[in-house]
């Protein structure tokens, strides 16, 4: 088995998928977690934001000189409320009690607004307290972030007068500058954003995530059933065999996109998890591998090493598991990894006809493509919001299929070129 | 003596497998065929007979090397000629080569006639078609083969059949050397006995003039060429004529190989079957001195060391033993009598 | 073929061969594959008595049914019609207790050694189970490693080197040898060794016939050689069963049969193998 591994490895073919297939799965899984958002954080306004880099306007009159700054008036407890929970208000005070020195017993619940002021005045998001982890820090980024969000509307822009009296006022004119550096809420968003105003790449990476986990789940229903099919029926001939074969038929004849979206249409919105549209679509996708495992199978048992077990009084469990499986094991490894990636195309499909997984936690790379083509995403411009995820879709199938052809050459020496 | 139709000088060749390793498969190689007669290798499974029948066709391609050495068939040497030309002047019309599994590389979708006019048409594109069915007409009909054949399709026809039918394919432009590699080992006897006569057919005809001919069968060898030749580890290690090499072997491989025929003739039953323990040597890192020296139970010290060259011994008979004929003769004719005691015989150590 | 030396190979007594006990008996044993049109009758109302320590030989063509004939005196296919009779009892194999019982008294060697190991299990598995067959699954393990390197060093291997050792490792005639070995631990009444020699080289022939001839003598066994090698069949057997479409055409001991061939069939077979001390009439065909 080692060797075989060994072997794997030593295609081309199959390294270079297996390069494509494990940077996109270190992208999906490590930008995600270190990204400033939620992969469904709404950030900026609705609409399409093209890829670029992003000032958060009220940033931009917080670091004016010092004539023009800006402060809380009136804050509405209530409204803020709603976006300030009070324990988010207990977790403000630890922080500024703990890292930001200011005098225990100073600050209370009740009083939220003192409370924010202090946080405005205080709060650095680009400086990290020392004692605090990297998860920590963006969490607390976000909430700065998300405070800001909440508290527009109540900012105002003041100058101070000859008494030294603060005087409401505003203007900026064209030759208003601020040094980039000064201010704190610099967004990047490399691949823009949604018409959620989400921000394109954290989701995407997340999606890609899920999906793959979608088509792993789906793949391994598909094979699993397919490969316990495949093997008894080979195996036992007869009346089972002809009994699976005719399911196995019917199953093949009737196309397997159409039964897919039956099966989730009838399934209705509530009951379309992730789980379980995957397991719907590894339910239609089996009988290829069946079909498969059983002609193997059906050369297999006529072995001579099948014989001699079973003259060693070897049971016939024991003979399809030790005698039969691991002949086929390799050739079930190549079609788990083509079953993933027709899952991860299959739920793509599903989802752009609105029959994917209904969740509003996770995205999924077909879910990004339906939201796209529903806000006509392709009449407005905006390529962002569906070019880079159809490419993740090609690029996830198509590293899938080398290392599929690759595995194919080195078990199948006859395929090798030269 | 004839005309010299096929000489090979010292040919070397090698096998480069995926991890870049080197297999010497034919290592040194020289032999000489005359017109009109025919040249048997007989050897272990591994010892470089089918490498031999490629690497005469002067036909190199991966995993095969051309090492060096020299192929001169009729005054001509191909060993330095590019595969392109190769293919265009040499296969079909100087050497004709056929291998075991022949039969099966017929097209199943085409009509034999259509791979004689590609074979034809190879070498002379201005033949016309009904010149080409002519030719394929009379050239089966001398061989025994129905003319019905040519408009048949492959799969119509039986394995001894296809093997016959493309074996007249192959030869139809009259190539000066035939070389068959097991050409009948996968076929029933009576299939097998009826492409030997088709084989002798060709030579008697003139059609070819010289043939090599490869199997591990001994008793089809004998019946079949004129002359044969035992291979090991790459080497020949001896070579004579046909009944000589059965009845009168001198090398202890050869003594061993031909120990081990049985057939079925009368008082053939008592006779006792001599084996030849071990396994020929790795032709990655071939073994110094003779190569059959692990195995042979006549070794000496000094067999180990430097490399063996042939011994020419009576009437042109070679052989490439440290032992001389005598020494080796005397040898067996003391084992024979002790044998004959009901001592059990085995031909090398343990 | 160089010098001959006289086996020490004891010639058998006809007469007391037929005297000898019946291990195995057919009688009108018959194989049909398919159904209606597709309906192809692989071996046709055979009758055979295979008697103890007796060495056959059954010879045919491809396609003449002797593979076939093979399996259902192993009991790996079903016969169609007709009895079989085990040491002159009605075969009985309805049920796997039954037929592991059975399988302890007949066992096979195949012919192709590559393909009749499985490459994902080591040697002493493939050993482990014969012992375990046996009824030695309770043995202590010295007393089982002490029978496994006996039954190897029988063929001339050494279980030490053999040991957590793949099949695939070993040449085609070591794992030739390492099937005989395992004959030698279930030391079975009956003995069918399907082309036991074919795939093997001619050197290495001698030494497995050699082996399966002794490990006769010391268990007892009756061998059934399944070739279509007419040389092997007379040089090793006794008794020579001629099959031809599915039916024996000619039944006698090996020098009646080979040497003075009464059918039509038997003779042809024979004109066509290559021969040595005799001319080779290649007019015939």
């Amino acid at each position: 088995m080692f060797h075989q591994v060994k072997q794997a490895f030593r295609s081309p073919k199959f390294l270079v998928g297996f390069i494509i297939f494990t940077s996109l799965l270190a992208a999906a899984i490590i930008y995600p977690a270190l990204s400033m958002w939620h992969p469904l954080q709404i950030i900026t306004r609705p609409g399409f934001a093209p890829p670029g880099r992003y000032v958060n306007i009220q940033d931009v009159i917080q670091v004016r000189p010092l004539d023009r700054r800006m402060i809380l008036v009136d804050v509405d407890a209530n409204r803020l409320g709603n976006v300030v929970a009070d324990e988010d208000v207990y977790n403000m005070i630890y922080f500024l009690e703990t890292f930001l020195g200011v005098p225990v017993g100073h600050l209370s619940v009740d009083d939220q607004a003192t409370v924010i002021y202090y946080w405005n005045n205080y709060y650095d998001p680009t400086y990290r307290h020392a004692g605090m982890i990297m998860a920590e820090h963006l969490a607390w980024t976000r909430f700065h972030a998300q405070l800001q969000v909440a508290l527009d509307g109540t900012i105002i822009i003041a100058y101070r007068d000859e008494e030294g009296y603060l005087q409401e006022g505003a203007g900026f004119d064209t030759q208003d500058f601020v040094h980039i550096r000064d201010i704190v809420n610099v967004y990047h968003f490399p691949l823009g954003t949604d018409n959620f105003g989400r921000d394109m790449l954290t989701q995407m990476l997340s999606a890609m995530l899920v999906s793959l986990r979608m088509g792993l789940i789906a793949g391994l229903v598909a094979t699993s059933i397919g490969l316990t099919l495949g093997l008894v029926s080979g195996y036992l001939g007869g009346f089972v065999d002809d009994a699976i074969l005719f399911i196995t038929n019917i199953f093949t004849v009737i196309p397997g996109f159409i039964l897919l979206i039956l099966i989730t249409y009838s399934l209705g919105p509530a009951g379309r998890g992730v789980t379980v549209v995957s397991a719907v679509i590894g339910l239609t996708a089996w009988p290829w591998t069946c079909r498969a495992v059983r002609s193997q199978v059906l050369s297999l048992r006529n072995r001579d090493h099948v014989n001699l077990s079973k003259l060693s009084g070897h049971s016939m469990p024991r003979i399809i598991v030790k005698d039969i499986l691991p002949y086929v094991a390799s050739y079930v490894v190549m079609a788990l990894i083509l079953q993933i990636s027709t899952a991860i195309l299959a739920e793509a499909q599903l989802s752009m006809l609105g029959l994917g997984p209904n969740t509003a936690e996770v995205a999924t790379l077909g879910l990004m493509m339906q939201w796209a083509t529903m806000f006509s995403a392709w009449q407005v411009g905006a390529w962002w919001a569906f070019v880079p995820v159809i490419l993740a879709i090609a690029l996830m199938a198509f590293s899938l299929n080398l290392m599929n052809t690759g595995l194919d050459q080195v078990f199948n020496p006859q395929l090798r070129d030269s | 003596m004839g005309k010299v139709i096929l000489e090979v000088k010292d040919l070397k060749t090698k096998y480069v497998t995926r991890f870049k390793e080197s297999v010497y498969a034919v290592d040194g190689v020289s032999l000489q065929i005359e017109e009109g007669k025919s040249l048997g290798v007989a050897g272990e499974s591994g010892c470089g007979k089918s490498t031999l029948a490629l690497s005469l066709m002067g036909y190199y391609f991966a995993p095969l090397h051309y090492i060096s050495g020299d192929i001169i068939i009729d005054g001509k040497n191909i060993s330095g000629m590019k595969p392109d030309e190769v293919r265009k002047n040499v296969l079909g019309r100087e050497v004709a080569y056929i291998p075991q599994a022949a039969m099966n590389a017929l097209n199943p979708t085409q009509k034999v006639i259509k791979f004689v006019e590609d074979v034809v048409r190879a070498h002379d594109k201005s033949m016309s078609k009904k010149d080409i069915y002519d030719m394929a007409v009379q050239r089966f009909e001398v061989l025994g083969l129905p003319k019905e054949v040519l408009s048949k399709y492959s799969v119509e026809l039986s394995g001894g059949m296809k093997q016959r039918t493309v074996i007249a394919i192959s030869t139809i432009k009259s190539p000066k050397v035939l070389i068959a590699d097991e050409p009948s080992s996968a076929l029933d006897v009576t299939s097998q006995k009826m492409v030997i006569k088709m084989m002798r057919e060709l030579m008697e005809k003139g059609y070819i003039k010289a043939m090599i001919f490869i199997t591990h069968e001994l008793p089809l060898l004998y019946n079949v060429t004129d002359d044969i030749m035992v291979m090991y580890a790459g080497q020949i290690i001896e070579r004579g004529t046909a009944h000589e090499m059965v009845f009168d072997p001198v090398h202890p491989y050869s003594k061993g190989l031909m120990g081990s025929i049985i057939v079925p003739e009368a008082g053939t039953r008592d006779v006792k079957l001599e084996a030849i323990p071990g396994t020929p040597p790795n032709l990655k890192k071939p073994p110094p001195g003779c190569r059959f020296a692990a195995r042979c139970k006549y070794k000496i010290p000094t067999c180990e060391h430097g490399e063996r060259s042939p011994r020419i011994f009576d009437n042109n008979r070679m052989h490439r033993c440290i032992h001389s004929v005598e020494y080796l003769q005397e040898r067996y004719k003391n084992e024979r009598e002790a044998g004959s005691k009901g001592k059990v015989s085995e031909t090398g150590a343990e | 073929m160089g010098d001959i030396i006289k086996s020490d190979k004891i010639a058998v007594d006809r007469a007391e061969l037929e005297k000898r006990p019946s291990v195995l008996r057919g009688d009108k044993v018959t194989k049909v594959f398919g159904y209606g049109n597709s309906k192809t009758v692989a071996v046709n109302a055979v009758n055979f008595n295979f008697r103890e320590r007796e060495v056959i030989s059954i010879v045919g063509e491809s396609g003449s049914g002797k593979t076939t004939l093979a399996k259902m005196l192993l009991g790996l296919i079903g016969v169609t019609e007709g009895d079989v009779y085990f040491k002159d009892a009605k075969r009985d194999i309805s049920s796997h207790r039954k037929k592991k019982e059975y399988w302890r008294g007949i066992q096979a060697v195949f012919q192709d050694p590559f393909s009749a190991f499985n490459i994902f299990s080591k040697i002493d598995s493939l050993l482990l189970d014969c012992i375990n067959l046996m009824g030695g699954k309770k043995f202590s393990p010295e007393k089982k490693y002490e029978m496994m390197s006996e039954a190897c060093s029988f063929v001339n291997l050494k279980y030490d080197e053999l040991t957590n050792k793949y099949p695939f490792e070993l040449s085609g005639g070591q794992m030739q040898r390492l099937m005989i070995a395992r004959i030698f631990l279930l030391k079975p009444k009956i003995l069918i060794a399907d082309e036991p020699t074919s795939m093997v080289d001619a050197c290495s022939r001698a030494t497995i016939l050699d082996m399966l001839m002794k490990l006769r003598d010391e268990v007892g066994m009756t061998i059934i050689f399944i070739t279509h090698d007419i040389g092997l069949a007379y040089y090793v057997s006794d008794t020579v069963y001629i099959m031809e479409q599915g039916k024996f055409v000619e039944v006698g001991s090996a020098e009646d049969v080979i040497i003075s061939p009464q059918a039509e069939y038997t003779r042809r077979l024979i004109s066509d193998v290559p021969k040595i001390h005799e001319e080779w009439d290649l007019s015939t065909v």
